[in-house]
């Protein structure tokens, strides 16, 4: 891969312009969409990396970010994780997890006009911290929460 | 081609609520198959959600979002009857669009 664009993605700049293009209307979201895919930043090992990659070194811990998980997630597999962020000026929402083999599991972009909340179900190998990752007025903060794998599904 | 998304939209107040259930492996790529050998990688990269050809909500994956795909959000300026189109690329480039009605 080309250094200069790898460099670019490492610090989230190409995926900040990319949104500000799609939102003056200057490309078109579709295809490109996959060429806007931070390789970088789901490539990332470790949680340090990750920030870096979505250059968002050291956020703020703040209470201002909800995040809906089970304290004990009998099935690793399916483990339903939601977001919900009460910062103003959140335009983007991102999903680590800690101790998976690739801390990031997923960045959501919010356009204005849409809630700064969301819902998926993510992966976890092992019991692991859940770190939401929220993206307002251009800095960035995070909350984070230890959920539980049991393995073997037998819980307790 | 993937068998078609389930989108429900509705309108809750002013605001929509979208739930998205997507048919897809997500396979991550570290799992090995009975003759131990690995399976590759094949999982959603992006999804994007349209409303009258404005983006309304994208999202990157990686390989940690369970099978199958779950999402919800919500945006306002939806009415009812909208249409709402959302679409996916996985990285094996294979991709799919629906549409749903704002209810």
């Amino acid at each position: 891969m080309n250094p200069s664009r790898r460099q670019a993605l490492k610090a989230g700049g190409s995926l900040g312009l990319f949104s500000a293009l799609v939102a003056l209307g200057l490309v078109k979201p579709g295809d490109a969409w996959a060429e806007a895919w931070n390789k970088g930043a789901f490539d990332a090992k470790s949680t340090a990396d990750a920030l870096a990659a979505l250059g968002a070194n050291a956020p703020t811990m703040v209470g201002e970010i909800a995040i809906t998980a089970p304290d004990i997630a009998e099935n690793g597999a399916v483990v339903p994780v939601g977001a919900v962020s009460n910062l103003p000026g959140t335009t983007q929402i991102a999903y680590l997890i800690e101790k998976n083999p690739s801390t990031v599991a997923a960045v959501f972009d919010i356009p204005p006009g849409t809630l700064p909340e969301v819902q998926t179900r993510v992966k976890m190998g092992q019991t692991s911290n859940v770190m939401i990752l929220v993206k307002a007025d251009g800095k960035y903060y995070a909350a984070q929460k230890e959920v539980k794998v049991t393995v073997g599904g037998c819980g307790g | 081609m993937a068998d078609p998304m389930k989108i429900r939209a509705t309108l809750k107040g002013d605001t929509v609520e979208v739930r998205v259930l997507m048919a897809h492996n997500m396979e991550t790529g570290a799992r090995k198959d009975s003759s131990g050998g690995l399976i590759p990688a094949h999982f959603i990269q992006t999804v994007n959600a349209t409303h009258n050809g404005k983006l309304v909500f994208a999202a990157q994956w990686g390989t940690a979002i369970a099978k199958n795909p779950f999402l919800q959000f919500k945006f306002k300026g939806g009415a009812k009857g909208d249409k709402l189109q959302l679409s996916w690329t996985d990285n094996k480039n294979d991709s799919r669009t629906d549409e749903a009605t704002i209810a």
